[in-house]
């Protein structure tokens, strides 16, 4: 690096090491630091990382490809590790699992982001509706045990499904520019050929990239693929005979990743293969019954019958102590955080989302298992 | 006889489904109008704090820390009141954002997120108005009732009143120890205060530093400027809350209640207890903002966890509602508010009954539950 890029980089790091300081927490008290910057720049912080987005484009008729410029509190990832993006839609934040789809190697730091907008994708259908260039998201650091060992493995198969394919299409992507030589099979599976993300640029390293074996699977009765239907152990058989020898990645709608962790299972090679669930970040919980299901307090790690009462009540019963106050919702002091599960408003008889949210428990009556943190 | 004994169980089950159906309306509302209400509020807020403390750097010179105390006064008020106050109260809660939410929230004011909550949010907002529970009924330290029996002390409530505005948030924040049961009551015994002061004394002792030693320190020979400057922004700040508390809720004409009205209170009864406690003042839209539009304390009483800047919107149908059944909806100009509520303070300051009006309630139910009514202040 010359010294052109030193200069600033040093003054940077000297700023932030001055704005971490004791004196500029004091200066700054109570709000901190942070809530000073972000008057000047939405994009500055000490601690989170922030991000710019760059450009959005859409290679299918139904997904959205967003990238984004972090923060210098970027501090990277591996291939095949996840990051939560939060948005803010209509005065409310959302948060959501994205795999970064770009290569390791990415020159100008930039992250890529994709996802198919789903007709109840709530967020999603804002990331590839709404958001604008220019526009400043938080994420997460990445995270997860989905990732591309750091000795690579000598041979390498890559399974997706759907919008599943950005793990492993930041696997692949990595692979190809560090000049990997073992061979790779990259199997994906689709509806349609035009609903297939990155299928040039696919095509394109599979030409250029000789260990690169490209296997596309559509739907019944339609063209264009090397294979077709939903995944079988003939498709294996037939087009990847020595899948056991390889090390496998599967990222993909629950189904296939159930059928493709079958044949795994029955061959016994269940520890090759490495498996990210993009789908759902939280587990399903049955909500058919509003006074069935369990009450999970995961930091007390305690868990009771949801008996139909407030929250608030079942914690007190089950010998937690909870702050709380008013019990009758305005004072907030009883206010946590629900990690998973669905829970009705007692003033507004509305049932909210199954996200991780802040609640009141005074007022909130489980519909179905929810968790709380508390 | 106050109109809370003359409205029938219907009636107050009418008037709690028409205030209800508001709140539902406004919750159902809540966006991105008011996600960016706010913040744009916080950051005017922050570009006044930095100006003010910038130009008090200058303050040497006469017209720079006019200027500076006008802005940091300026911010102060604005991140206690219409950001402080509201965040706390969880009307943005809703939006999840970690730095514009209840639990997390923390004011440029020397009393805790924690120790607020729970004095406001709950003992205040709960039991409006209502004699022993209500602390916020004279702080511990004013006779702002009829019903509050005489003490010797009181003879000092004008002085003591203007001590409490002065003094204004440390006062706030000392007052869940209620320091009375200690100094005149002795129910509390000085290691439980001790105990109890503990975390205040830690956000106080930052503030003080911040406030009155480290931004002086900075100025280095300007030291005397820069310190001048900052506890007027304080007192400013102090004066003009403190007012305006008092004019949400002492103005002659603001009713008390016994604890007796909390047994079995429905909601429509809570309501309108919320109405009958809290005066409006008015003003501009600037005096709205300045007052954290605690100008519309009714609308706030009724629905604390409503974002404040939609009460404007929603007074005209909470008046209607009071006319309807023929509830006073008590306002004023800031000015006659505030000459109202400073009549009850001397008032109170001699023995006996005020003689102020609309304590209708007061007198009519403390006689027939003399028991439960006098005996609470000893049981405390």
């Amino acid at each position: 690096m010359n010294a052109t890029t030193q200069t600033p980089r040093r003054f940077q790091q000297g700023l932030q090491r001055l704005l971490q300081s004791r004196v500029a927490g004091v200066l700054s008290y109570p709000h901190g630091v942070d809530r000073y910057l972000e008057v000047l720049n939405p994009l500055w912080s000490t601690t989170e990382v922030r991000a710019r987005v760059e450009k959005i484009e859409h290679l299918t008729a139904d997904s959205v490809t967003v990238t984004l410029q972090p923060n210098t509190n970027w501090q990277g990832f591996i291939p095949g590790q996840f990051v939560q993006l939060t948005v803010s839609i209509d005065g409310k934040r959302h948060t959501r699992c994205y795999s970064p789809a770009n290569s390791l190697h990415r020159t100008d730091g930039r992250i890529e982001l994709t996802a198919k907008a789903h007709a109840n994708g709530f967020v999603s259908r804002y990331l590839r509706e709404q958001l604008q260039e220019g526009e400043v998201v938080t994420l997460s650091p990445a995270g997860g045990e989905f990732a591309l060992p750091e000795q690579r493995p000598e041979r390498v198969l890559l399974i997706s499904g759907g919008s599943g394919i950005t793990p492993v299409m930041s696997m692949l992507r990595t692979l190809c520019d560090e000049g990997y030589d073992g061979e790779i099979t990259f199997l994906h599976y689709a509806n349609r050929a035009e609903d297939m993300i990155y299928a040039d640029e696919l095509a394109d390293i599979a030409t250029r990239h000789n260990n690169v074996t490209l296997l596309r699977a559509f739907g019944d009765g339609e063209s264009g693929g090397e294979l077709s239907g939903l995944f079988c152990s003939e498709h294996l058989c037939s087009s990847v005979p020595d899948f056991a020898q390889a090390t496998t990645f599967l990222c993909g709608p629950p189904p296939m990743m159930a059928a493709v962790e079958k044949v795994w299972e029955e061959e016994g090679l269940s520890d090759r293969l490495h498996k990210e669930q993009f789908t759902l970040a939280t587990p399903q919980l049955d909500t058919s019954d509003e006074a069935g299901g369990e009450v999970r307090f995961a930091r007390s790690e305690t868990l009771v019958a949801n008996n139909g009462s407030n929250l608030l009540e079942q914690a007190e019963a089950a010998g937690l102590t909870p702050e709380s106050g008013c019990r009758m919702g305005i004072c907030y002091s009883c206010t946590c955080k629900k990690t998973a599960g669905k829970v009705r408003d007692l003033r507004t008889g509305e049932i909210s989302s199954g996200d991780e949210e802040d609640i009141q428990l005074c007022v909130s009556v489980p519909v179905g298992t929810v968790a709380l943190d508390i | 006889m106050s109109i809370y004994h003359t409205l029938t169980p219907e009636q107050f089950d009418a008037i709690g489904q028409e205030l209800d159906a508001i709140r539902n309306r406004e919750i159902a509302d809540l966006g991105e109008k008011d996600e960016k209400y706010i913040r744009t509020l916080i950051k005017r807020q922050r570009q006044l704090e930095v100006a003010g403390r910038g130009l008090l750097m200058a303050g040497f010179l006469p017209p720079a820390w006019l200027a500076g105390v006008a802005c940091l006064s300026a911010s102060k008020i604005l991140d206690n009141m219409e950001i402080g106050h509201n965040v706390m109260h969880g009307q943005y809660d809703w939006m999840g954002d970690k730095n514009i939410n209840s639990r997390n929230f923390d004011w440029d004011n020397t009393c805790t997120n924690t120790a607020w909550k729970h004095t406001h949010n709950f003992e205040h907002h709960t039991f409006t108005n209502v004699l022993d529970k209500d602390h916020d009924i004279g702080y511990g330290i004013l006779r702002m009732s009829d019903d509050q029996e005489w003490e010797p002390r009181f003879v000092l409530n004008p002085i003591l009143a203007v001590i409490l505005s002065t003094f204004f948030q440390h006062f706030v924040a000392v007052q869940s120890l209620k320091l009375e049961d200690y100094l005149i009551y002795k129910t509390k015994t000085k290691e439980e205060l001790k105990a109890e002061f503990k975390p205040t004394w830690k956000k106080m002792r930052k503030q003080l530093f911040k406030d009155y030693l480290l931004f002086p320190a900075l100025a280095g020979p300007f030291f005397p400027f820069v310190f001048a400057g900052n506890v007027t922004a304080n007192l400013a700040r102090n004066l003009w809350s403190s007012q305006v508390i008092f004019n949400g809720h002492f103005p002659e004409e603001v009713e008390q209640f016994p604890e007796s009205v909390l047994e079995d209170e429905s909601r429509g009864h809570w309501y309108v207890r919320q109405m009958l406690g809290s005066a409006n003042f008015e003003g501009g839209r600037l005096m709205h903002i300045m007052s954290g539009n605690l100008s519309f304390q009714i609308e706030h009483h009724l629905f604390p966890d409503i974002p404040a800047h939609r009460y404007a919107r929603i007074s005209p149908e909470v008046k209607a509602i009071c006319e309807k059944y023929g509830l006073p909806y008590n306002t004023g100009s800031f000015m006659k508010q505030s000459v109202s509520v400073w009549k009850r303070i001397f008032k109170m300051s001699l023995p006996g009954k005020g003689g102020g009006k609309g304590k209708g309630l007061m007198a009519k139910v403390i006689p027939l539950k003399a028991e439960s009514g006098s005996a609470s202040r000893q049981a405390a």
